[in-house]
């Protein structure tokens, strides 16, 4: 069994991303997956900070520290991108204009509860950034994150321990090793990679599993 | 005649008194007022409460009014932006006062101060650690919290370009929370890199019309 690398779950998240779709990609693993959007769909990037049409990365030379991303890190815009101020940008985010928020997590409840913005580590302050707003506000939340902790401890649970970012609100799961949805029957495994079976994911997952008739190898590319 | 251009930065932040509430606008360093922020720590003004996206980066800007002892509490989403060592040094230590507000809900209770709202029932932060404090109800179904206006003395703010009557066009994504901000606060100051002569800034294209504006200085 080999489980994805961060590359290949970016990419297998933006499989999913529909053409014309309004998308936000939180900070971290799922920034990553604007670098593999499908070619030939015309998707438009979000960001908090108050841009829409987001592109990549500045070659050198086009640096410009006026744009930058919801990580701060140095971005660019489309042609057809536009910027606005901040409250603009969480109005798309509050009032339900976003089609897709695709957001790192902690822990993803059988739910959809969503925990993913403090861990209550003492040795540092806590933040919350835009999360909670969009993890309430766009019209679907997907998580990606890798399927148990460092010492194979599950990050999906029957309830989350940690705080919550917002009840109920994922509804797809990107992991490591597995594609998941969480349905009103419960988590449903969508996907599975090369070589894994469903008890042996299930031993790595609080709630059941139920596999899906239509299940799939989830195959990546080498990236 | 109306000229809100001043000749300094010390005469842009005159009349801020110890215990006051700023806002400062940026996302990170990007659209911080920093020259402003700076005349505030040699103006003296103490006791402060700071609104602002982060709380700080590197040792200028707000993390210098923090390092110097000036900021009683900050208001903000993220605290831990790039290279926020000065405020969590206090924060550790017990010394700075942290209220932390998701920051779409920053956004909307600084724009209900602007906008005479006297508060609002969001979703965000209903069935969470953040809103378990706070008056609560169900609206159409879902739990919703009720999130008051930030009223604030004073708004410090960066912007491009801007005329003698105070209206401002920004750049990029430097307009962050400069126009909300710039509504909100009782007394709004705002640095731009150019003051530009009346007429010459197209009005189909201001961000922010000159009434929300008090002060302008070149920095």
């Amino acid at each position: 069994m080999t489980p994805l690398s961060r590359r290949q779950m970016a990419w297998r998240v933006a499989q999913d991303v529909a053409d014309g779709a309004y998308v936000n990609l939180g900070i971290g693993m799922p920034t990553l997956v604007s670098d593999y959007l499908p070619e030939g769909r015309e998707i438009v990037v979000h960001s908090e900070n108050g841009i829409l049409g987001m592109g990549g990365a500045p070659k050198p030379g086009e640096e410009d520290k006026d744009l930058v991303n919801a990580g701060k890190g140095l971005t660019t815009l489309v042609p057809g991108g536009a910027f606005f101020h901040h409250n603009d940008a969480f109005v798309m985010i509050r009032g339900g204009h976003l089609d897709l928020s695709i957001m790192g997590a902690f822990e993803v409840s059988e739910t959809g509860d969503l925990a993913n913005w403090t861990t209550e580590d003492p040795s540092f302050s806590p933040g919350v950034g835009g999360a909670m707003d969009l993890a309430v506000g766009a019209r679907e939340v997907r998580a990606l994150m890798e399927h148990t902790t460092k010492d194979g401890t599950p990050r999906i649970r029957k309830r989350c321990g940690y705080p919550l970012t917002a009840p109920r609100c994922v509804k797809r799961i990107y992991t490591n090793l597995a594609v998941l949805d969480i349905t009103a029957d419960g988590v449903v495994v969508r996907e599975l990679v090369d070589g894994l079976d469903l008890p042996e994911l299930q031993a790595l997952t609080e709630p059941k599993l139920t596999l899906a008739n239509d299940w799939r190898r989830l195959i990546a590319p080498a990236l | 005649m109306i000229d809100k251009c001043v000749a300094s930065l010390a005469e842009a932040v005159s009349g801020i008194a110890d215990g006051m509430t700023l806002l400062c606008s940026g996302f990170g360093t990007v659209g911080e007022p920093v020259e402003l922020i700076e005349a505030v720590v040699a103006q003296g003004a103490r006791d402060l409460t700071i609104v602002s996206n982060n709380a700080g980066t590197g040792e200028r800007g707000i993390a210098m009014l923090i390092r110097e002892g000036r900021v009683r509490k900050v208001i903000c989403s993220y605290p831990r932006s790039s290279d926020p060592h000065v405020f969590e040094a206090l924060y550790q230590a017990g010394k700075i006062e942290l209220e932390l507000v998701p920051q779409g809900t920053l956004s909307e209770r600084i724009r209900a101060a602007g906008a005479g709202i006297g508060g609002f029932y969001t979703r965000v932060s209903a069935g969470t650690k953040l809103g378990e404090t706070k008056e609560s109800r169900e609206l159409d179904g879902a739990l919703h919290v009720l999130e008051r206006p930030i009223k604030a003395d004073v708004a410090l703010l960066k912007g491009d370009r801007a005329d003698r009557w105070g209206n401002v066009v920004y750049r990029k994504s430097a307009r962050n929370f400069n126009p909300v901000m710039a509504m909100a606060g009782r007394l709004s100051i705002i640095q731009v890199r150019e003051i530009v002569a009346l007429g010459t800034l197209d009005p189909e294209m201001i961000h922010t019309p000159g009434i929300f504006i008090d002060r302008v200085v070149v920095a």
